[in-house]
């Protein structure tokens, strides 16, 4: 994964000695009613009915990690311990079906829990009042913000991987003979696949060494003239690197695209269907497929 | 740069390593096509796996030097053309129409192998 630059690691620039002592306090005033702020929390987060993937045990096992590694970095001004863990936390939940909104709301009833008991603790006095919550405030924001992209980055990443891997198996080059490729498609093709398919196609060519390569497009419903131009031009650079194409498997619609486009057909071997593609390319690199049966003995 | 040539029984072997000038291009073609009439070669290779770029000049030239070829009674196979210029060629419009392709040097000879011999012309009375 990319470097981050988007949050600065430490909470507060200022040093401020007052607004240090200010932060220190409320940390312990929050550590010390830890037990029945925690257990408020919890409590909100089943009313709100959030995580319903997971168990209460495991909710309140979490709320009490999560709520130190909160006080941790109110404390210290560090966000990176949270960060890992945030990122940890995303990385077990994430494939138990927990959903942004959750994560999110999660981390605003801690914020709102905590600050509750800090209005019911320095409510009486405006003036403290005020000056917990400029430390409290955005100390409090910047946790959620990471909290929160730490779980969607991690959902990213799985997207992204998840992509990777449909791509990859997406566009398979298939050795069936010594110097036959055949290369199965099957679905929608769109720009980046046809561009993909194109480049493993070419590689495949040079790597199998083939001089014949059936294209099978059975599984392909329809292209947009685009994409069939992309095709055309993967079948006129196959056979500038040395290979012939064979095109199998037009649907009437591909076929009617084809002619809409005005290809030119003498460069594009076509054959009806997989089968007799394979045929073709089996006579054109001369070989002869023979029942048993018929074999004359040597 | 100058491209060597080298003969290989009846053929011509001519190895492109590096980029040429356009200069150098031309001069290849013609030592080329005067070279395939002094030995009497019956095929030409011409090898680009050096070239990353193919510029239109560069295409035509190649093509003109295949019909050059064929018209002093010899076949030409372009050999070792790399993916990436492959299909930029193609999306260039510059696809080497009429002349063969072979992935490398080896591929090349197999298929001046399986040319048949040309029939000798029929000269009308």
């Amino acid at each position: 994964m990319t470097d981050r630059p988007s949050l600065p690691h430490n909470l507060e620039p200022s040093s401020d000695a007052s607004y240090l002592e200010v932060l220190r306090e409320l940390v312990a005033h929050l550590r010390q009613n830890r037990t029945q702020l925690r257990e408020e929390w919890a409590r909100r987060i089943m009313g709100a009915k959030f995580l319903t993937a997971m168990t209460n045990d495991e909710i309140l096992a979490e709320c009490s990690a999560v709520y130190d590694n909160y006080l941790g970095a109110l404390e210290t001004g560090s966000i990176e311990a949270l960060e890992a863990y945030a990122r940890d936390l995303s990385e077990r939940i994430i494939p138990r079906g927990v959903e942004t909104f959750e994560v999110v709301g999660i981390v605003l009833l801690l914020r709102d829990v905590l600050a509750r008991s800090l209005f019911a603790k320095y409510g009486a006095n405006q003036q403290v009042l005020t000056r917990v919550l400029d430390a409290y405030e955005p100390a409090a924001n910047r946790i959620a913000n990471t909290v929160a992209v730490g779980f969607v980055q991690e959902r990213e990443r799985i997207i992204r991987q998840q992509q990777e891997a449909i791509r990859e198996l997406s566009t398979p080059v298939l050795p069936v003979r010594e110097r036959l490729l055949i290369l199965p498609i099957i679905g929608i093709i769109d720009p980046q696949r046809s561009r993909q398919l194109t480049e493993q196609l070419l590689r495949g060519i040079r790597v199998n060494r083939a001089r014949v390569v059936v294209m099978d497009l059975t599984g392909v419903p329809t292209v947009d003239a685009a994409v069939a131009n992309h095709l055309v031009q993967t079948v006129e650079a196959a056979r500038l690197v040395g290979a012939e194409v064979i095109v199998t498997g037009l649907s009437p619609e591909l076929a009617q695209t084809l002619v809409t486009i005005a290809v030119d057909l003498g460069k594009m071997a076509t054959v009806g269907d997989l089968q007799g593609g394979i045929e073709v390319a089996e006579k054109l690199l001369g070989y002869k497929v023979v029942p048993i049966s018929l074999q004359s003995d040597p | 740069m100058d491209v060597p040539i080298l003969k290989q029984r009846d053929y011509l072997i001519a190895s492109i390593q590096a980029v040429l000038t356009d200069r150098d291009l031309l001069n290849l073609r013609d030592k080329l096509v005067q070279q395939v009439g002094n030995f009497r070669s019956k095929g030409v290779i011409l090898d680009v796996t050096g070239l990353d770029v193919m510029d239109s000049f560069s295409v035509r030239t190649l093509r003109d030097m295949a019909h050059m070829i064929r018209l002093r009674g010899a076949d030409t196979v372009i050999v070792g053309i790399q993916p990436e210029v492959a299909f930029a060629m193609v999306q260039l419009g510059l696809s080497l129409e009429g002349v063969p392709t072979a992935l490398d040097l080896e591929e090349g000879l197999a298929y001046l192998g399986r040319i048949p011999k040309r029939p000798v012309p029929k000269h009308r009375p």
